[in-house]
């Protein structure tokens, strides 16, 4: 009842003390395509669900890379994940110039969390709307942070978020205990069956993969090497599906 | 933002002879920071030289581990002025810094780097900062105060570990210049202890601890005989895996018994 009363400031607070702004930021993240990270021992793995390929165009990226040790996969606004990804990218390579090394990933996420604290904090900017999925590695081994709108900063042993998520999610806490030894291949087979979990159009899986790990620099793998990993891993997945096809003609296209 | 002077043309109204040219355009000296204005007309001129010394520092990287020694003089001028300044630190567990030069510069570098480590300390994410990260770091901050004629006036030796247990022993200079090797000095150092080291390197390996600690008693030995802004007291410190310390001090074997065959001693 009292939530259309408090919604219109990112600095207003309802009587329960929540910030809807920040909530309908979240929100956005849902906008855009499913996307999972997962890690073991010495890899971590993102896999992003490509939208519905349309002949006129070309697909956007979902899988950016940062360092060679660092690669976010996004969910919601493109837009705004561009300028996560130029910041996170400036950080990287001043961190490089002054300290001849890479930025330990929790380093970095932490300063990425603080900047967009500030965003829900002032009167004259709004929350970004996409969700990252981080993967790196550095001296403390392998990394999957995710990034919300709110500015929360979560270490994960692996993560789904975007649109209809809860069943990539789900297919991820069946199996989370073994992937700390998964090889690398078995991390990125478990990433693209968790993906098929949320695919629920009668459309052709299409979807992005980057992988980072021990001397293994973060590497967005190519269509031949995507395709042959898809082969191989859905032999295993029921090609007779009784999922409903849905497609949402809501989903904005500001998001993939 | 606009600026209401134009720039001048260079060649009229030019800086006296001996002076710079002021490039911040239109904005005039008193807006700017202290730092980035050049030497002004009433005596503010950037001083380079230096006030409080510490003389020479030595250090020696050996299988396993580095070694940093200097003795515990600060010099003021030729005077012996505060005979017990440990010019060794330990920075963190993994880091030893090793300072000469102006010591009121290494004071004030010693605790930007502190302030670093706290940082560090309190992230809590089990990373700290390695020797060659810190080597780096100097050598920007260094040389970017030199390229603004406002110089740090020290000569430091970076030594330490990284994650791995391997060593890394680096000299980093006033003016931003860095390089790393198995063996650095600074001061007198350069000039005596360094030729002495490296006569003394195995071809094939890289030398022992006790090596490492025998080159260091006789490099500071040398030091205190033929440097005279020296003292036989001297600090050292060690940085493996598995220890990281200053200790001391010690002092050098000083034989002067020789003195009484000098003619007209």
């Amino acid at each position: 009842m009292f939530r259309n009363q408090y919604d219109s400031d990112v600095t207003l607070w309802s009587p329960q003390g929540r910030l809807f702004q920040v909530e309908y930021a979240m929100e956005a993240v849902n906008q855009g395509t499913v996307t999972v990270g997962l890690k073991s021992e010495d890899f971590a793995v993102l896999v992003g669900l490509h939208r519905p390929y349309t002949e006129m165009g070309v697909l956007q990226p979902k899988i950016l890379s940062i360092d060679s040790h660092v690669g976010i996969s996004l969910s919601g606004l493109s837009s705004d994940a561009r300028q996560l990804a130029s910041y996170l990218r400036t950080e990287c390579t001043a961190f490089r110039h002054s300290y001849d090394t890479t930025y330990p990933v929790s380093k970095l996420v932490k300063t990425l969390g603080n900047k967009m604290q500030a965003n829900t904090q002032r009167y004259d900017r709004r929350p970004y709307g996409v969700g990252l999925l981080l993967a790196g590695y550095d001296e403390v081994g392998s990394h999957i942070w995710q990034i919300m709108p709110s500015a929360n900063v979560f270490n994960c042993k692996a993560m789904a978020i975007g649109s209809r998520a809860q069943s990539a999610r789900t297919y991820l806490d069946r199996f989370k205990a073994t992937f700390p030894f998964c090889s690398k291949d078995e991390l990125i087979c478990h990433g693209i069956q968790s993906i098929h979990q949320s695919h629920f159009t009668t459309d052709e899986m299409r979807v992005s993969i980057g992988v980072v790990g021990k001397e293994h620099p973060f590497k967005i793998l190519t269509n031949e090497e995507v395709e042959s990993y898809q082969r191989f891993c859905l032999f295993a997945v029921n090609p007779d599906s009784s999922q409903d096809t849905e497609i949402d003609e809501n989903q904005s296209n500001q998001s993939i | 933002m606009m600026n209401n002077a134009f720039a001048q043309p260079m060649w009229l109204n030019g800086p006296a002879p001996g002076q710079f040219y002021n490039f911040m355009g239109g904005n005039t000296q008193a807006e700017l920071p202290r730092e980035l204005t050049t030497a002004g007309p009433f005596g503010t001129k950037h001083s380079t030289a230096a006030i409080t010394t510490g003389s020479s520092v030595v250090g020696i990287r050996y299988a396993g581990g580095v070694l940093v020694a200097a003795d515990t003089l600060v010099s003021y001028g030729s005077l012996a002025r505060y005979q017990n300044i440990d010019r060794v630190f330990k920075i963190n567990d993994k880091i030893l810094l090793g300072g000469s030069g102006d010591f009121a510069d290494i004071q004030s570098i010693k605790r930007s780097i502190d302030q670093k480590m706290i940082e560090d300390q309190c992230c809590n994410d089990g990373v700290v900062m390695k020797p060659k990260s810190l080597a780096s770091w100097l050598t920007r901050v260094l040389y970017n105060r030199r390229s603004r004629m406002n110089p740090l006036y020290i000569d430091v030796v970076v030594a330490g570990v990284d994650e791995a247990g391997v060593p890394f022993l680096g000299n980093v200079d006033l003016r931003g210049r860095a390089y790393d090797d198995y063996v650095v000095a600074t001061g007198f150092g350069r000039h005596l202890a360094l030729p002495l080291v490296r006569e003394r390197k195995p071809k094939d390996r890289d030398f022992t601890f006790e090596e490492a600690s025998n080159l260091i008693r006789e490099c500071m030995k040398v030091l205190y005989y033929r440097d005279t802004r020296s003292i036989p007291q001297y600090t050292v410190g060690i940085c493996s895996a598995s220890d990281c310390s200053v200790k001391g001090p010690f002092k050098v074997e000083e034989n002067w018994t020789f003195a009484e065959t000098v003619e007209g001693y």
